[in-house]
């Protein structure tokens, strides 16, 4: 008797919520696409932009070109790499049972950036024009290059938590492994050609721009696939919400979880490393505020509402790096860390105290 | 019979810890494992719970081979409660106790009704109900830990294995715990294996003692154990001692003053206890002694001392006049 009067408006409100949540999140996310489809240099009426899309001619001849080949690709790229940045995030602060996780903080698009550097910069130097004729075999050569990097700082990261578990030794590592890639990096960038290695540069201030029609497909195929692979995954997740001992308590395969978790989380970040550059803070900060509105770490809805948020806030920065109605671009990267880091210094702080929150 | 090991030898590929252990488990038994600070406590627990494996020898639970069991099949069958205290990010009670329906629900974790009702039979038996709406990172430690064994149960285990759920409670939810555990196993008929430092606790919970000792492992019901004088030879060590007729540990003192003591009841056993504690053995005849004079309203206490006497109406003006006349009360 007792089961059911309690149980039903628990169930029902806990899950309207959860709903009302996703719900008003798919709305900003339908907003936020089409802003950023309207605004920019040029500021173009929303009926131009449905007519535009509709396959129809928009009101002056050049909006159509805004639209199509700028404007939508870029939109469409901002809103794939803020879900996989903040969806592979979320995955590695439940994986290693650390708030401040992220693919930017664990050195993971260091790790990227190195392969990155190694196709972009050596491939060039040794004369190899991968770039040039074999468009597609180049863009799999990045993304794989890109993805092994941030596999192998993904795997170095997860052997040595399994030893410690301290959040600040961890965030020590990452910093140390961007060192590491760095220096190796500047050692390729010594021996590359001036034209590559502008290009390098270019790629780490971070864009959503640099995505063609010709590589949308691959790219999206990607980013779907990790975030399908992250949502199976999501039920071993809430388990790991617990830590590794108890999850296999309980009926977690947590070999095959693990692997399930740092694959979903090392392709989401590495193709977006690949495609955007190192976008930091997204992967962070967007995992903490989906907690905060739904009040829940269930990765049931946890991981949909960090895909939703995080693509709408890819989309807003990049918004406001355009400058609406301006010239000026700013570095996208300025922008996600003026986002991110207060969220960061948040969670730090209202923590139950520093030392808790960097030795547990 | 629940779990039963045989010729189990525990430890690791440098060092044994324990051989030869034959051990079983009955359902409804409540089993208390105690040792000292490395004796290997942990390392039989992980053991049992298949989360290390034997040096030789095998674990059955239910017949099967923990090793051999796969994860989810050996969850169905085992729970277990760590000693770490557990972050667990924002769940509910619920929603942490539904997590011990892993083992049984779909790759969504949708609960069907059983599960519903097993989720809620297990935070009912370990009297959380009022909690079940809220945020697990809200509740006292001693919930926390209620609802840590709730979440075990959801599980519906023939065995729940324990490291020291006591650790970090303080002492009335520690006896909470160990009584809670004790009328689970009995009502549930589950096996409870923990391992525990609270000797005096599991000699009144337990229905069983597995003492674990340099090497070998004791087993027999609390009473038989304190009797063969193995509880007492387990635990000894230098300054302390095993008090038989007690059941309580003694911390030894060299020369203790003889001082008689008249009075009776409870009054006594407390003005007893804080007598010994400040250096004096309570005697039946001695020069100094101290009487208890209870009257309708009130309490005193006469002391004759070195051919003086006075009167203090607490313990502890009685201990600090003691203290200031003879400079035998040591400060402990």
């Amino acid at each position: 008797m007792g089961e059911i009067t309690l149980e039903r408006p628990y169930s029902a409100g806990v899950w309207s919520r959860r709903r009302t949540v996703l719900i008003a999140l798919s709305m900003g996310l339908v907003a936020a696409f089409a802003a950023s489809l309207a605004l920019g240099s040029v500021s173009i009426p929303l009926n131009n932009i449905v007519t535009i899309l509709m396959g129809g001619e928009g009101a002056r001849a050049s909006w159509t070109t805004i639209v199509m080949n700028f404007r939508l690709p870029k939109a469409i790229t901002a809103a794939l790499a803020g879900a996989a940045l903040s969806v592979s995030g979320l995955l590695m602060q439940t994986l290693f049972r650390n708030p401040l996780a992220d693919p930017y903080v664990l050195g993971i698009s260091s790790g990227a950036s190195l392969g990155v550097a190694l196709v972009v910069l050596v491939t060039a130097s040794a004369g190899v024009s991968l770039f040039s004729g074999l468009t597609l075999v180049g863009d799999v050569g990045l993304i794989t290059a890109a993805s092994i990097g941030a596999a192998a700082v993904m795997a170095v990261i997860a052997i040595i938590a399994r030893r410690v578990r301290h959040t600040m030794t961890l965030l020590i590592l990452g910093l140390m492994i961007g060192y590491m890639t760095g220096s190796l990096v500047s050692i390729l960038i010594h021996f590359s050609i001036p034209d590559r290695i502008q290009t390098y540069i270019n790629w780490t201030f971070g864009t959503f721009g640099g995505v063609t029609w010709s590589q949308m497909p691959l790219f999206s195929a990607v980013i779907l696939i990790g975030l399908l692979t992250a949502y199976w995954v999501a039920k071993p997740l809430n388990a790991f919400l617990l830590g590794e001992t108890y999850a296999r308590s309980m009926g977690v395969d947590v070999r095959r979880a693990r692997i399930g978790i740092l694959a979903a989380s090392s392709i989401l970040a590495g193709v977006v490393t690949a495609f955007c550059g190192p976008i930091g803070f997204l992967g962070v900060a967007v995992p903490h505020l989906c907690r905060i509105l739904l009040r829940t770490s269930d990765h049931r809805v946890a991981l949909p509402a960090a895909a939703l948020m995080g693509a709408s806030l890819a989309l807003i920065a990049d918004m406001i790096a355009q400058v609406p109605g301006g010239q000026v671009i700013l570095p996208l990267n300025a922008i996600t860390a003026l986002i991110g880091a207060p969220v960061v210094v948040w969670v730090i702080l209202s923590r139950r105290n520093l030392r808790e929150s960097f030795s547990a | 019979m629940i779990l039963e090991t045989h010729d189990l030898s525990i430890g690791y590929t440098k060092k044994t810890i324990a051989s030869r252990l034959n051990l079983t488990l009955q359902a409804g038994e409540l089993v208390c494992l105690l040792g000292q600070n490395g004796a290997g406590k942990s390392t039989l627990i992980r053991t049992l719970a298949g989360m290390q494996p034997p040096l030789n020898g095998r674990v059955l639970l239910n017949g099967d081979d923990v090793r051999r069991l796969d994860a989810r099949a050996l969850a169905r069958r085992l729970g277990v409660v760590l000693t770490e205290r557990a972050d667990v990010g924002m769940l509910s009670v619920h929603d942490l106790v539904a997590l011990g329906r892993y083992p049984y629900t779909d790759w969504m974790s949708r609960l069907q009704p059983e599960d519903k009702r097993a989720v809620n039979r297990a935070i009912e038996s370990v009297g959380a109900s009022e909690l079940t709406y809220r945020p697990v990172s809200e509740l006292s430690d001693g919930e926390r830990q209620k609802v840590m064994i709730a979440r075990a149960l959801a599980q519906e285990p023939a065995l729940m294995i324990l490291d020291e759920p006591t650790a970090f409670l303080d002492l009335p939810r520690r006896a909470e715990i160990m009584f809670l555990l004790r009328d689970l196993a009995r009502e549930s008929g589950r096996a409870i294996l923990l391992s525990t430092h609270d000797l005096d606790l599991a000699l009144r919970t337990a229905d069983r003692v597995w003492l674990l000792a340099n090497g070998t492992l004791t087993d027999g019901a609390p009473e038989d154990l304190v009797l063969s004088g193995a509880f007492a030879s387990a635990f000894q060590s230098e300054g302390v001692s095993f008090n038989i007729s007690e059941g309580a540990f003694h911390v030894q003192r060299p020369q203790r003053t003889p001082i008689c003591l008249s009075g009776d009841g409870v009054t006594r056993l407390w003005t007893a206890r804080a007598l010994e504690r400040g250096g004096f053995e309570v005697v039946d005849s001695a020069v100094d002694r101290v009487e208890i004079i209870t009257q309708t309203d009130s309490t005193r206490f006469r002391l004759h001392y070195a051919g003086v006497l006075t009167e203090y109406e607490s313990i502890y003006a009685l201990i600090a006049a003691l203290r200031d006349n003879s400079g035998v009360v040591q400060t402990s």
